[in-house]
């Protein structure tokens, strides 16, 4: 055992708003300071990254000061909200772009897959795009020719594989691509969860060879997810991420403990609010299932919302509430949308409150964030969107206490007999 | 952690920028991958299209007649008892061997975006393996030229080789070295400022009529202001049409001093092509 990988200190700042004005003005201003000897400006400044909150300032930091060991053979999983950094860390590991300041050591070589393939080209053949995107990956011609039939079999698509890729059904590409980068052998793999895409049974044989590379063949893997059971089984080491900053590392089931933990924490029926919402309107409270600490799976949800418009206008304006789970997907959304009148007063500044009541949704036990939007004129863009302003849970029984999500998304109320 | 122990690292990926960090044994290491890319630009460019490599002959041709045709008939320059179709024809090989070198590196990182989001390779590959291909184009059209040649040649017209002939290669590693560190330049600045993609479009072509291609030099120091003829002599572009029909066709000038100079200003612009390329590679992404 020994550390393999060293990142010391990685920040990553990005510039908010578009590239072009200002650009010209800011690199100049950043040379004159580097002539005189002086740190870069640009790099003082530069919010949090929150996505609830609407940046005062030009820069954002992805990520802030990141530092982590990785042991050889370890298999780490890195958890986090979307937007919390993962692809940021995941493009610096893969050397994709470079972190603002601090630094990656590594003893191995790294390979990342944040893509199946990569540089595949349509009008080449299967065989011609595995050799491309092999090489692409980082293999030699040697190592994809002792592996070829290898590849080819666990793609299944030996009968065309002399056929151009442009032919190709959409899941036959990404077999093939997967089946590529399945036998890269790096030192380090680099994964983003995402790649588990294609029908059924492919998916089993995908998260069977990233488990046999893993476990089987002892190699270190980074897994970035936000899948808290494909952590659980497949990782041994975990580190969780939240705007930019670690918060905790661990192994891989202490890690998913404090993250389901943390999100629990955020978990409130009923939150006020001071100023939230843009010149369009603004939302002054929001209750999820008021005076509950959490609802069953057979329960109504009921949402209550108080808002007022901060603009008057000729056109029809909607509310939708949508529920969102662990993973990022929407479940459910509801929305004065679906009726025919809207019935939303338009009147500027007045306090409105509405309430949603939806009936056994049945869905299933865990944690769910909702997702604001007010709409104008039934367009497709909100008007306001709030991410995650309020969570809530739901529960099989009263006594549950575990968070991680039942198999499924809904659990239907249901019988079974013999008869 | 053991401060000596920091050599055993492979390597490291920080923000620091070393201004020359060629880092060769990479791109070695990456060779099969550069072959596989110029395999891949060969065979894809022509495919479903009937007329296939037949292409490859068919646009320096035509370019030929024309130039012909309006400059030599209509504009009466004279090419020194040279056929004036082969005169252009070789003016015209030479040149877009240059202009495809410069004109597809130019976009390399934007028309790469989605390969180099995705993963590494060093950057590099990219251009070369452009030069490189096109290289089998140039040599196609060459053919084609020599083709004309042997045919001018059994008709009685005099000209022919000289011993110039031996920096063959040289003048194709300059072409090579001039389109791709003007490339490699131009693609690293358009990541940010795009205002260059409009200009390469446009300042190629007039590029070409200020590099001697479809007159010789001597044509221009009699016939043009003398500030433009001595601009045009300058331009390293010249001197490298101007070698390149001196050693076939045994016209024009050739100096040894142009030579060098030619060949200095050929490496330096492909050091600080590779020197500015290597700058943005690590960040492009950010800002592309």
């Amino acid at each position: 055992m020994g550390v393999i990988l060293k990142a010391e200190n990685i920040s990553k700042q990005y510039r908010l708003g578009l590239v072009g004005t200002g650009t010209i003005s800011h690199d100049l201003n950043r040379f004159w300071h580097k002539v005189r000897g002086k740190e870069d400006p640009y790099l003082k400044v530069g919010a949090l990254n929150d996505r609830n909150s609407k940046a005062a300032e030009d820069y954002v930091w992805a990520l802030r000061d990141i530092n982590f060991d990785v042991q050889y053979g370890e298999v780490l999983g890195i958890i986090g909200k979307n937007g919390a950094g993962k692809s940021t860390l995941l493009k610096i590991l893969s050397r994709v772009t470079s972190p603002t300041t601090g630094v990656i050591k590594t003893k191995g070589r790294i390979a990342s897959l944040l893509e199946v393939g990569t540089g595949f080209h349509p009008e080449l053949t299967g065989r011609e795009n595995i050799f491309l995107n092999g090489a692409i990956l980082g293999m030699t011609k040697a190592e994809i020719n002792s592996r070829l039939d290898e590849i080819i079999s666990f793609s299944g698509c030996e009968m065309y594989v002399d056929t151009p890729v442009k032919r190709y059904s959409s899941g036959m590409r990404v077999r093939l691509a997967f089946a590529v980068a399945a036998h890269l052998e790096p030192d380090i793999l680099v994964v983003d969860e995402v790649l588990a895409v294609g029908d059924a049974e492919f998916q089993k044989k995908a998260i069977g060879k990233m488990k046999d590379i893993s476990q089987g063949d002892g190699r270190t893997v980074l897994f970035v997810s936000h899948n808290m059971d494909s952590v659980q089984s497949l990782c041994t080491t975990g580190m969780v991420l939240e705007n930019g900053y670690t918060t905790f590392t661990g192994t891989a089931n202490d890690s998913v403990k404090f993250y389901t933990k943390k999100q629990l924490q955020k978990i409130s029926s009923y939150l006020e609010f001071e100023n939230k919402g843009n010149n369009f309107a603004k939302i002054h409270s929001i209750a999820v299932n008021r005076d509950k600490e959490y609802s069953l799976i057979a329960d109504d949800i009921t949402v209550e919302l108080e808002f007022s418009l901060m603009q008057e206008t000729s056109n029809r304006v909607d509310i939708s509430v949508a529920i969102i789970n662990e993973s990022d997907l929407m479940i459910a959304n509801v929305g004065t949308g679906l009726l025919d009148e809207s019935p939303i007063e338009i009147i500027k500044g007045k306090k409105q409150k509405l309430k949603f009541q939806i009936k056994r949704p049945s869905i299933n036990s865990g944690i769910y964030g909702i997702t604001l939007r007010v709409i104008e004129n039934r367009a497709g863009r909100a008007q306001l969107r709030i991410d995650d302003i309020i969570f809530f849970q739901i529960r099989n029984v009263a006594t549950d206490t575990i968070f991680v999500n039942n198999s499924g998304i809904i659990q239907p109320n249901f019988e079974v007999n013999l008869f | 952690m053991i401060p000596h122990q920091k050599d055993t690292w492979l390597y490291e990926i920080s923000s620091k920028k070393k201004a020359f960090d060629l880092n060769l044994k990479e791109v070695w290491r990456y060779r099969d991958l550069l072959i596989l890319f110029v395999k891949r630009d060969i065979t894809t460019v022509y495919k479903q299209t009937i007329l296939g490599p037949l292409w490859y002959f068919i646009q320096p041709l035509f370019t030929s007649v024309i130039f012909t045709l309006v400059f030599n008939n209509l504009g009466n320059i004279s090419t020194g008892g040279i056929p004036p179709f082969l005169f252009n024809l070789a003016g015209i090989t030479a040149w877009n061997y240059f202009k495809e070198c410069l004109s597809k590196t130019s976009n390399t990182f934007a028309s790469n975006q989605s390969i180099f989001g995705k993963v590494y390779f060093p950057r590099v590959i990219m251009p070369m393996s452009i030069t490189i291909s096109n290289l089998l184009k140039f040599g196609i059209q060459f053919l084609i030229f020599m083709g004309f040649y042997i045919y001018y040649l059994t008709q009685g017209y005099q000209f022919g080789l000289n011993i110039n002939l031996l920096l063959f290669p040289v003048y194709i590693m300059m072409m090579a070295f001039l389109g791709l560190g003007l490339g490699m330049t131009i693609t690293a600045m358009t990541t940010k400022y795009r205002d260059l993609n409009v200009l390469v479009g446009f300042a190629v072509s007039l590029l070409m009529y200020v590099s001697a291609v479809p007159y010789p030099l001597s044509e221009a120091r009699k016939k043009l202001p003398a500030f433009v003829a001595d601009f045009v002599a300058y331009n390293p572009l010249t001197q490298i049409i101007e070698g390149f029909r001196y050693m076939l066709l045994n016209t024009g000038t050739f100096t040894w001093s142009g030579f060098i100079y030619t060949l200095f200003i050929c490496i330096g612009v492909f050091f600080l092509g590779l020197v500015v390329f290597n700058r943005t590679e690590k960040n492009f992404i950010d800002t592309v």
